[in-house]
């Protein structure tokens, strides 16, 4: 054994986690596929009085399509490879088919979910990039009430979001592919698998463009601009990779950072056009 | 288990765990915090399953739950109760080595061996889900794993050659009959 000492909760319907959180808060950590979690836990970098686990709670192991409001609907429990596997992924929302490769590895995917890497809220993770890329949103429910963030408001920082201690985040929605639309997707890592140093993800229509960029800011970051081309596009992302405060860290200087946006984002837009 | 109240454990308690280990139905005691890793190495005495890193990265303690490849140090012993658990014992049942086995032992797809039961575990589970993978698909499957001592070029070639051969074992009653 590695981790602190904790209680554990098989939490077997959202209810029964809902009430702990609401009781315990703080205290309290959600474990859904624990790929993130299990490892923060064995280094004691969290020491949670409760462990509340969601991975067999059958109501939130949910993945759906959602016609009418134009969503793909992820509920907490999914794995990431629940979702990778889909037959129609590709018609669905291509920009998460395109970014699934890059997340860790075949094995990770198979146990790690969608929502917990939405929750953990790392800045250089592909999911946030993706859901901020789309536009899409989370489903926060509390014991007392239910409420719908759009990503943008939902991550605030590195490893910060606005889920209040007794929320869980219920399910995210990704939108589906809209017609017109085209995308593009990735990243830059020192191996295959890795975290990104820079990931950028693109959604292209006729006439716009929108960029987002995870790995740089504390936060994934879009930028929307008209459909640019030629010296304007890179002059527009020699301006983005400035404004998103690049700093130096162990790995890679600011600089190169900045040299990553400009061409990674040249390149995924390019693709998408 | 679908029927299943919801239970709580507190620390430092013991709580039995049952589950099926390789086809047999096998528990043992453990506390919140053990880890699976530990549980079926330590209290099920299954010594197959390695344990490298400890925190998902080198894939040697790599299971299947339910029939999937995960990492069982990324996993508590609690989340297995009523669950299938195979780890790589349970691919050489008879001990007689399975054809993933064999395929490893022919192209010295394994030195010290350490890193090998995860490495297994994981192909075995891809090449139900890909019967016929590309030799990128192989890397990109195997890059969940890692090993030092044989550059991975020889773990490919097994991979390869193991679903070449099912193939044709697959292929061949057709072949007779056309």
């Amino acid at each position: 054994m590695k981790p602190a000492p904790f209680d554990y909760l098989r939490a077997m319907t959202t209810q029964d986690a809902l009430d702990a959180l609401a009781e315990t808060g703080e205290d309290a950590r959600v474990l859904a596929g624990g790929q993130s979690l299990m490892a923060v836990l064995n280094m004691r970098l969290a020491q949670p009085r409760l462990l509340i686990d969601i991975s067999r709670t059958e109501e939130l192991n949910t993945v759906r399509v959602d016609n009418e409001a134009g969503y793909l609907v992820v509920g907490a429990a999914a794995t990431q490879g629940s979702v990778e596997w889909r037959e129609w992924l590709v018609n669905e929302t291509p920009l998460l088919m395109m970014a699934f490769p890059y997340i860790s590895h075949f094995q990770i995917r198979n146990r790690g979910t969608v929502c917990g890497s939405i929750a953990h809220a790392d800045p250089s993770a592909e999911l946030p990039l993706v859901l901020t890329a789309l536009g899409g949103e989370v489903v926060l429910r509390s014991k007392k009430k239910k409420r719908v963030l759009a990503a943008a408001d939902f991550f605030q920082g590195m490893l910060m979001t606005a889920r209040a201690p007794d929320e869980l985040v219920e399910a995210v929605r990704f939108p589906l592919k809209k017609p017109g639309e085209r995308y593009g997707f990735t990243e830059f890592s020192a191996r295959h698998g890795d975290f990104a140093m820079v990931a950028c993800a693109a959604v292209v229509t006729p006439d716009s463009i929108s960029l987002a960029v995870g790995g740089v800011a504390d936060r994934p970051v879009v930028e929307r601009w008209p459909y640019l081309k030629g010296d304007d596009l890179r002059g527009a992302l020699n301006d983005l990779s400035w404004k998103l405060g690049a700093q130096d860290d162990a790995h890679i200087s600011a600089k190169y950072r900045r040299h990553l946006v400009r061409q990674l984002g040249w390149r995924v837009i390019e693709e998408a056009k | 288990m679908s029927k299943a109240s919801s239970n709580t454990m507190r620390q430092g308690e013991t709580q039995r765990v049952a589950l099926t280990l390789n086809g047999r139905a096998r528990s043992g005691l453990c506390e919140t915090r053990d880890l699976l890793s530990d549980f079926i190495r330590h209290e099920l005495g299954a010594t197959g399953t390695h344990v490298g890193c400890e925190h998902g990265v080198c894939g040697a303690c790599t299971v299947h739950i339910d029939g999937v490849a995960a990492r069982s140090c990324l996993m508590l012993a609690v989340q297995v109760h009523g669950r299938r658990v195979d780890t790589v014992e349970g691919l050489a049942p008879d001990q007689t080595l399975g054809d993933l086995q064999q395929a490893f032992q022919r192209h010295h797809a394994l030195q010290c061996g350490f890193c090998t039961a995860g490495i297994l575990m994981s192909c075995a589970d891809y090449l139900q889900r890909v019967p016929d993978p590309t030799e990128e698909q192989v890397r990109e499957m195997l890059s969940g794993h890692l090993c030092r001592c044989t550059g991975y070029t020889p773990i490919v070639a097994a991979v390869l050659d193991v679903a070449a051969r099912r193939k044709q074992r697959n292929e061949s009653p057709e072949a007779v009959h056309a």
